[in-house]
């Protein structure tokens, strides 16, 4: 057995010394950055500043100059941006990943239509689907707002992406549109796992379908379920494209990530950008944390 | 089953399995219709051009952005990084998947945080290291910063298959005086073959997509990727969105993965699930 541990780590030195020199410096060198006042264009004059960037008159936090209060902030703006849209995406696409799996698990005629069908939406590129809905959204070209004005649901169109009033949920909607088939196709797979026998028995006694769905599927697919949304979270809370893109990056759509490259590449602030780039990393992780204790999900579970 | 849903129940079923493949399909649809439709006609909300033209893919290989060569560099650069992360984790999926060693579900682990990390979370000392390195604002140099997701995620799913794959083989192989190497790459590689594909395939579609590295690391014209390429387009003037270039961009980018996923679907769904939900 020795002989073959020490294959094992043979087998693994490239990966991680590949791992170490490509994600673990980088994040090393970017957290001694949120310590500094560096300049991007010239990286090399950089000064230790502390934690001026994180807490205090320059800083992310407890910053004087947030004279409207710390929410009313860019850096707080986004920040409620990232959480407003990553809990409501992931409730959505959730809900309907579900009910689409439902749907698939039928037997009916064309199932396999549909199943290729849902796929399409997943297989698009971020940007081809920004920019795909971003045409479709048009304040004022776009076939939306001349079909809802057809049927005379609205009066006047609606500036989907621009209007801060509706420009965030639009980015939810695109978002659920993109992402449903990911989740469906998840929870299907655990669906298609579950006992035939348990249904054939309920079905025999008559059990109305909604009571079988509570009783039987839903607990039997939670597990599943839960590691679904975990990764569904955590993939929402970086999001960047879709929002720097479909609401060209306005700072009342603005995520976390889009403010970590704003400050970092557009204003040039490498210090202060990596500063709120470690805040990110270490919210995204709390959250994981608390979401999985709170559902009871262990990852180290499957990783066994 | 079929005869014993009630007739409502039917037509409830059917009616959702329509609306799910208009509102899945239909979008994409729209768009390759506009990216075939030039001056007024864009603004015609109808699914059939009436002049359906050329027009906007000719512009594209001839306008002010040299979109063929942005074309190239996305191919090449998923390639490379598709390969690079392959090389490497066939042989660290096997000793994960099918050897036993003191250490190995805190490696697993680690191996999932890192997929789930954030990219702006290594953005500056990423811009750093590519500036040393000499690749800042070069196409290929985008693989370094790829690896970071790529190799992860690619090392997960083959673990899982890797550990899948009987036992009894590997026995079999080892008694007939097989290596290691020998038993990954002659007696494996038939079983593996699909888990590759699939595991490839998706790799390589997240390298293709990808816009967040590629925007901020490369800001020369001629070494742009595909993604920040659509992104940038912009017509004579700043008030006039050539939409209808737009879309045939967006066409071009899209139907090779559309039809790739399509052909591949089985595969790739195994490969979806087996990264996340048996892991």
């Amino acid at each position: 057995m020795n002989n073959r541990t020490r294959i094992a780590w043979t087998f693994l030195v490239p990966m991680i010394v590949l791992m170490a020199f490509v994600a673990g410096w980088p994040l090393a060198r970017s957290i001694w950055f949120s310590l500094t006042e560096t300049n991007i264009n010239d990286i090399s004059a950089s000064s230790f500043v502390g934690l001026a960037n994180y807490y205090g008159e320059f800083g992310l936090f407890g910053n004087a100059n947030y004279t409207e209060g710390f929410w009313h902030s860019d850096w707080g703006v986004s920040i409620l941006n990232t959480f407003k849209f990553s809990i409501v995406s992931v409730l959505l696409e959730t809900l309907a990943g579900l009910g689409v799996a439902m749907l698939l698990n039928q037997d009916f005629k064309g199932r396999a239509i549909v199943r290729t069908a849902v796929l399409v939406p997943w297989a698009i590129p971020t940007v081809v689907s920004a920019k795909m809905w971003g045409w479709m959204l048009h304040d004022q070209f776009g076939l939306i707002n001349q079909l809802l004005v057809d049927w005379g649901l609205i009066a006047q169109k609606i500036a989907f992406t621009a209007d801060p009033a509706y420009a965030l949920w639009t980015v939810v909607a695109v978002d659920v549109w993109k992402t449903t088939p990911f989740m469906a196709l998840l929870i299907l797979a655990g669906l298609q796992t579950l006992p035939k026998d348990c249904y054939e028995a309920a079905r025999v006694d008559g059990v109305h379908p909604l009571r079988v769905f509570w009783k039987i599927t839903l607990p039997l697919v939670k597990y599943p379920l839960l590691v679904a949304v975990v990764f569904r979270l955590l993939d929402a809370l970086r999001i960047f494209d879709l929002i720097f893109i479909l609401t060209s990056n306005s700072s009342s759509t603005i995520s976390m990530s889009g403010f970590v490259r704003r400050e970092m590449v557009d204003n040039g602030n490498l210090g202060f950008g990596s500063a709120a780039s470690t805040s990110l990393t270490l919210i995204i992780f709390l959250t994981a944390v608390v979401f999985m204790r709170a559902a009871r999900v262990r990852l180290s579970e499957e990783a066994s | 089953m079929n005869d014993q849903r009630p007739l409502f129940g039917n037509i409830v079923l059917y009616a959702a399995a329509v609306l799910l493949v208009v509102v899945s399909v239909y979008p994409f649809l729209y768009t390759i219709a506009t990216s075939f439709k030039t001056g007024n006609a864009l603004f015609s909300t109808s699914l059939f051009p009436t002049e359906p033209t050329w027009r906007n893919y000719i512009q594209l290989f001839e306008g002010r952005q040299p979109f063929g060569r942005h074309l190239l560099n996305s191919i090449m650069v998923a390639t490379v990084t598709v390969a690079l992360a392959m090389l490497m984790a066939i042989t660290a999926s096997y000793a994960l998947g099918r050897i036993n060693f003191k250490g190995k579900s805190a490696l697993l682990l680690a191996i999932l945080a890192v997929s789930m990390f954030p990219q702006v979370a290594v953005l500056s000392g990423m811009f750093e290291l590519m500036q040393a390195l000499g690749l800042y604002n070069r196409a290929i140099g985008l693989v370094v910063p790829y690896t970071i997701f790529t190799l992860p995620f690619t090392v997960w799913i083959l673990t899982t298959f890797m550990r899948g794959l009987p036992k009894e083989l590997e026995e079999a192989a080892i008694m007939d005086g097989c290596g290691p190497l020998r038993i990954i790459f002659q007696v494996f590689m038939p079983l593996l073959a699909p888990a590759l594909v699939s595991t490839g395939l998706l790799a390589f579609i997240g390298a293709w997509n990808e816009f967040l590295f590629a925007l901020t690391f490369v800001s020369e014209d001629s070494e742009r990727t595909v993604p920040v390429s659509i992104s940038l387009i912009t017509g004579a003037t700043a008030y006039e969105v050539p939409w209808g270039s737009i879309m045939a961009a967006s066409v071009i980018v899209t139907v090779p993965l559309v039809v790739l996923v399509l052909v591949f679907q089985q595969k790739i769904v195994s490969g979806l699930t087996a990264g996340a939900v048996k892991g």
